[in-house]
């Protein structure tokens, strides 16, 4: 039996995060593994050692400031906790951003972040929006991430810090370095937003096998799922954004 | 004699027989963009003189059928509506519908204005158009590989709000606590609306409601009942601040899937039964917002009445076409809140077809799909099409809706759902813009329906 904590769902779920959940119900529904998703919401308590699976979605400014005081009542350090235990982590576009050092603002002010990720992020005055092809590092053999971004922090990481992948198409992290996402210990960061983990099942497994791995203490590979519609959308939409070219809405 | 308008106008003219004669749409929208590079006034000059002066409509949903209601109404009233019906709602489009008809002195043909205006152009519109009436309906999550945030649009509209000239009337749906807060923060007059009888919401919020911060201190908002999205009847757990009463409000709703609601429209004075031959709560929605935007005009109840009852769903709004023994019903989807009551009206179609683009105008994010409970659809056969098929079929696997075909050439599922129709089966057909469109037009070549303009 595993237990996702779902991070201020109710205020961090923007563009569809839900599917991520959803993505890893089905996946262990489909084997047989139990999955209990409980949601976290602002001034409840998260205790490290009962989570295997935390997810951290996207959300608007406004929102974001609001969880970010209520991450350093002691839910910051308790998913620290739980990631140096072995818990596996998705956070997504303001989730991550949260995870990092700091985040500085247009006006300079540094707001302070949980720390997990040696990253940081900063205002950027133009917004970068997408959709993205990442070669991924899942420590295994490599997988092509496809997705959509829509954020304006740039986020650039530590020298200690470890991508998820390399950007082929679209922004990532920050636009320049052509690095997209983080990954540290059993954790990952990314602006892919939404629903990535149902076109990029080989992510979805990497969490649920992680979690697995941490809670029984051995590494059982999953039963493999017949993949194939997923796969298709991946490569659909792959092979559609590398003949045209990602399309890239202007904002503002 | 306004020379540099009067050479607008003609142009205007040129542009709008040149559109038609290559058939390349209705002209709804080259003329104003025509006359406005002549004359960059002409959208301000000629609002400036309808007699009744003009009515904006904005808000995700609901804001072409909101329209077209009160035109509707107007009509019964003895008022002669200009509108931009076929539902271009830039700058332009409105412009190209003041040129329809409009005299080469700049005198529109008409008396009243009914514009429905983009969510991002509320401000240049109100800026240009200094309307008597500003219609907002709700705000919801929509197309934020557009305009960044929700945020955003709530921050425009607030900028529109404080620019509305200060005898013009805000009329808001209060449901929304972002409108109720900006009518109660604003100086000049509002009618408000609302939906007050909680027998069609849900207890607490559904998962694709937005918004859930109180706009005065930032605490969570509880909901003892939610209507659609987040429009409910909410109040503050921080300070207090709670959904006030409206002005406008129906009462005694009777739904009948069939045949459309029923309800009591109630104001200030005597309560008038009122029909719409429309289904869904939206509609509800859309006939109180015309109500109130009425009643705000000084129209009396009774042609309101009598309005609502002849209502029509826009194009692609619940269209429903003969084919053979079947028929085939466009439904047009844009976003989470809209496509999930959508589905909630569904009767006993034989297919369903999902056509999902993610060109510009659909919106080219369309992770929104996972915010949609499509697990309504249950065994129903369903195809899925568009340039997005594959995703829509990820989608519906996730959902455990199995009996799926996916075909993404929309002409191909098109093929077959009017083989199914002609069997006499009911096709239902969500789609996004674009795929309406596209099905609009294979429709039209196929000889079943008329062209969208002339709808
Ligand atoms: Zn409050």
């Amino acid at each position: 039996m595993l237990r996702l904590v779902h991070l201020y769902a109710d205020l961090m779920n923007l563009y569809g995060d839900r599917g991520n959940i959803i993505a890893l119900q089905r996946r262990c529904d489909w084997r047989g593994i139990a999955l209990e998703v409980q949601d976290l919401t602002l001034g409840e308590n998260l205790e490290p050692s009962t989570v295997d699976i935390l997810f951290f979605g996207g959300g608007q400014d406004v929102e974001q400031e609001t969880v970010s005081r209520d991450l350093a009542r002691g839910v910051g350090r308790a998913i620290q906790e739980a990631v140096e235990d072995g818990a596996a982590l998705l956070s997504v576009c303001g989730g991550y951003q949260l995870l990092g050092r700091f985040f500085r603002t247009t006006e300079g002010v540094e707001i302070p972040g949980v720390g997990l990720f040696d990253a940081h992020t900063v205002a950027g005055d133009r917004r970068m929006v997408g959709d993205v092809i990442v070669e991924a590092d899942l420590g295994q053999k490599p997988s092509t991430l496809v997705g959509f971004e829509n954020h304006s922090g740039q986020t650039f990481l530590g020298p200690g810090a470890h991508p998820l992948g390399r950007v082929q198409i679209g922004h990532g992290n920050n636009g320049v370095d052509r690095t997209e996402g983080v990954r540290y210990r059993n954790a990952v960061g990314t602006y892919l937003h939404g629903p990535l983990l149902p076109k990029n099942p080989a992510l979805a497994d990497w969490i649920i096998e992680s979690a697995l791995g941490r809670r029984d203490g051995l590494e059982t590979p999953l039963a493999a799922l017949d993949d194939r519609v997923e796969l298709e959308a991946n490569t659909a939409q792959a092979r559609r954004i590398r003949q045209a070219g990602p399309r890239r809405a202007s904002i503002r | 004699m306004n020379p540099r308008l009067s050479a607008a106008i003609a142009a205007g003219r040129v542009a709008s027989r040149l559109t038609r004669a290559l058939r390349r749409g209705g002209g709804t929208v080259l003329p104003g963009h025509v006359a406005a590079r002549i004359d960059t006034q002409a959208l301000s000059t000629l609002s400036s003189r309808l007699p009744q002066g003009s009515v904006l409509i904005s808000g995700t949903n609901g804001k072409t059928t909101t329209a077209r209601m009160l035109a509707q109404i107007a009509h019964r009233a003895g008022l002669r509506p200009v509108h931009n019906r076929a539902g271009a709602n830039l700058p332009a489009g409105i412009l190209s519908a003041l040129l329809d008809g409009c005299s080469l002195m700049g005198q529109p043909h008409g008396d009243l204005g009914i514009f429905e205006v983009d969510e991002a152009h509320v401000p240049a519109a109100v800026a240009a158009i200094r309307p008597r009436v500003l219609v907002l309906t709700n705000l919801f999550r929509d197309q934020l590989d557009r305009y960044g945030e929700v945020d955003f649009v709530a921050r425009a509209w607030q900028r529109a709000a404080a620019n509305l000239p200060l005898p013009a009337k805000l009329v808001v749906n209060i449901d929304d606590p972002t409108l109720a807060y900006l009518s109660e923060s604003r100086l000049g007059p509002a009618t408000t609306f609302g939906i007050s009888e909680c027998s069609f919401g849900h207890e607490g919020l559904p998962h694709e409601a937005d918004h859930r911060l109180c706009p005065r201190c930032r605490s969570r908002l509880t909901y003892s009942s939610s209507n659609y999205g987040h429009l409910g009847l909410y109040v503050c757990s921080g300070c207090g601040w709670r959904r006030p009463v409206p002005d406008v409000a129906p009462t005694e709703i009777a739904m009948d899937g069939e045949h459309g609601s029923d309800f009591n429209l109630n104001s200030d004075g005597p309560i008038f039964p009122t029909h719409i031959p429309l289904n869904g709560l939206h509609n509800v929605y859309n006939a109180v917002a015309a109500s109130a935007a009425a009643l705000a005009l000084d129209i009396d109840p009774q042609y309101i009445v009598q309005g609502l009852a002849e209502a029509q769903g826009a194009f692609g709004r619940d269209e429903v076409v003969q084919v053979g023994d079947g028929s085939l019903k466009l439904v047009l989807v844009k976003n989470p809140v809209g496509f999930n009551q959508a589905l909630r009206s569904l009767g006993a179609e034989d297919l369903t077809l999902v056509a999902i683009n993610d060109l510009f105008a659909d919106g080219t994010d369309v992770s929104w799909l996972w915010d949609v409970d499509f697990e309504l659809l249950g065994n129903r056969r369903i195809v899925c099409t568009g340039l997005r098929a594959h995703d829509m079929s990820v989608r519906l696997k996730y959902a455990s809706v199995d009996n799926r075909t996916t075909e993404p050439s929309l002409e191909n599922a098109l093929s077959l759902a009017l083989d199914a129709a002609r069997s006499g089966a009911r096709v239902a057909a969500f789609c996004t813009y674009t795929a309406t469109l596209e099905i609009r037009h294979l429709l039209q070549q196929r000889g079943l329906v008329a062209p969208f303009w002339e709808n």
